[in-house]
């Protein structure tokens, strides 16, 4: 599972599952900014960022022009790694393993196999134990966030709806993953072999899952983040941090609306920071009403 | 003897790892946000996490001279990658604006290891832990470029200072709250008992 190519040491270790999860566990408390460019990156990271996701265009951006959602561009990749010290993450095709090596090359600090991007394939995923860099997968349920994890994932966001600015979906995916945790809770090891039969997941993660309460690895919450309040709903409601996507830059006042998600983040359960936090923020990004959004516009169902 | 109430900076980062190795420990472990948080501690922890955002978040809520005051007044402090940054007098690189609690009279240089695809486990012999060598899960880690003469060098991975102690302040550039051996953190639990009783004499 683990390799060395980067150590000429024979008694250090690179890319075990425990530098991979352990980094997320760095991320926690935080938020995670989608940025398109060097400036935005910067913005981020003095807004108080934990982390940059790098790609072209935000997902209500992708929604706008439609088309097929790729990769970014390496040049625009490594402007980003080369202007702030945070971590910079980007995005990877489902499926698509070959974009997630070019991403390792580049030195990217985590892959994000996202179906905000068009899947490059409808039944696999990508091996993620093959690669030294650790990968975030996103999750409608826990049988779908156990499989990913199952395939080497080392962190979980919620999906959510991206590019919305709707948190409706956001609650309804982290709720649903809660609420399924919980019920493994109360279950004795005889119900846990069906459970991971419902779930589709294997039986050793259902388990781990069972006894510790929580997923085995850390899970943040994406998809529709667009005010402070929202973030801090997140984190009541059990994400150890958010990924603020089109949220902030689609917003009328861009850094002031990252550093107020930031504090309400980490004060989630203050209504008072939270409410000083909302005050004069300028316009929030206009929003789409998922009811409304057709099937097959929700990002949501990619990924299996 | 009485047991250590022990924080843990809780701005941001791997917050829950510490609670749990400084319960595992034997202290009364808590986490801290607000000024009169950190005012009922006998001891603190500094977490992993990223340090821009800490050090950010720290000024903005009004901790950073609360915490300088009291590590000045000999708090016992521990802080691990991100932390240990926080402890240093001097960051080599800082970002714009980021400041340090300090009370180590070091430099350090930020994501000296390089990047997460170079981050890495290793076996780390600490001077002050007994037994076999701790495991070392290093993160993106920073290193220790020099120190002043009252800081004592506790180890050393590949030529590069990972550990460090001076007076009540102790600091590593790696992540034993990511692993099962609270080693470290019962040194740590230590320095914040004997602490206490002193100060209740």
């Amino acid at each position: 599972m683990s390799s060395t190519p980067a150590s000429s040491n024979p008694s250090t270790e690179t890319g075990t599952a425990r530098v991979k999860r352990g980094m997320a566990e760095q991320l926690k408390g935080g938020v995670i900014m989608d940025v398109v460019n060097a400036e935005q990156a910067k913005i981020a990271e003095d807004a108080g960022a934990v982390a940059v996701m790098a790609l072209e265009r935000v997902p209500a951006d992708i929604r706008k022009d439609g088309g097929v959602a790729r990769m970014s561009d390496p040049n625009m990749i490594e402007e980003i790694i080369e202007a702030v010290s945070i971590p910079v993450m980007a995005k990877s095709r489902i499926g698509h393993f070959v974009e997630a090596q070019v991403l390792q090359s580049l030195g990217v600090d985590y892959i994000d196999e996202s179906e905000v991007l068009t899947p490059a394939d409808e039944v696999n995923h990508s091996d993620k134990f093959a690669f030294t860099t650790p990968f975030v997968c996103g999750a409608t349920n826990l049988g779908e966030a156990l499989r990913r994890i199952a395939e080497g994932a080392a962190m979980i966001r919620s999906k959510g709806e991206a590019g919305t600015g709707n948190v409706v979906e956001a609650v309804r995916h982290l709720r649903q993953i809660k609420n399924e945790i919980a019920r493994l809770r109360g279950f004795d090891n005889n119900e846990l072999y069906a459970a991971a039969k419902d779930l589709r997941a294997p039986y050793e993660l259902v388990k781990e899952t069972a006894e510790l309460g929580r997923l085995p690895v850390v899970l943040f919450s994406a998809g529709g983040v667009a005010t402070p309040a929202d973030a801090a709903l997140m984190r009541q409601l059990g994400a150890e941090g958010v990924f603020v996507g089109s949220g902030i830059f689609k917003s009328g006042d861009p850094a002031k609306r990252a550093a107020a998600i930031v504090k309400a983040t980490t004060f989630y359960d203050d209504p008072k920071i939270i409410a000083d936090a909302s005050r004069n923020l300028g316009e929030a990004m206009v929003g789409i009403n998922c009811d409304t959004l057709p099937e097959t516009e929700r990002y949501a169902n990619r990924g299996w | 003897m009485t047991t250590p109430v022990v924080g843990v900076l809780a701005l941001q980062g791997d917050v829950r790892e510490h609670l749990i190795a400084l319960a595992s420990a034997d202290a009364v472990a808590r986490p801290v946000r607000r000024p009169e948080e950190l005012a009922e501690v006998d001891g603190l922890v500094i977490p992993g996490g990223e340090s821009t955002t800490i050090s950010k978040l720290a000024t903005l809520f009004g901790l950073m001279e609360p915490l300088r005051a009291r590590v000045r007044d000999g708090l016992p402090v521990y802080g691990s990658c991100a932390g240990m940054i926080m402890l240093a007098d001097k960051i080599l690189d800082p970002r714009s604006g980021q400041e340090t609690v300090g009370g180590i009279d070091m430099i350090v240089r930020r994501n000296a290891f390089g990047r997460q695809n170079e981050s890495f486990e290793a076996a780390v012999t600490v001077t002050g832990v007994e037994g076999d060598p701790v495991e070392g899960v290093f993160i993106r880690a920073p290193w220790v470029e020099s120190v002043g003469a009252r800081v004592e060098v506790l180890a050393e991975h590949e030529g590069h200072i990972v550990a460090v102690r001076q007076g009540n302040a102790l600091a590593t550039s790696f992540h034993p709250e990511l692993t099962g051996d609270h080693r470290v953190h019962a040194l740590f639990v230590e320095m914040a008992r004997g602490n206490r009783r002193v100060g209740a004499l």
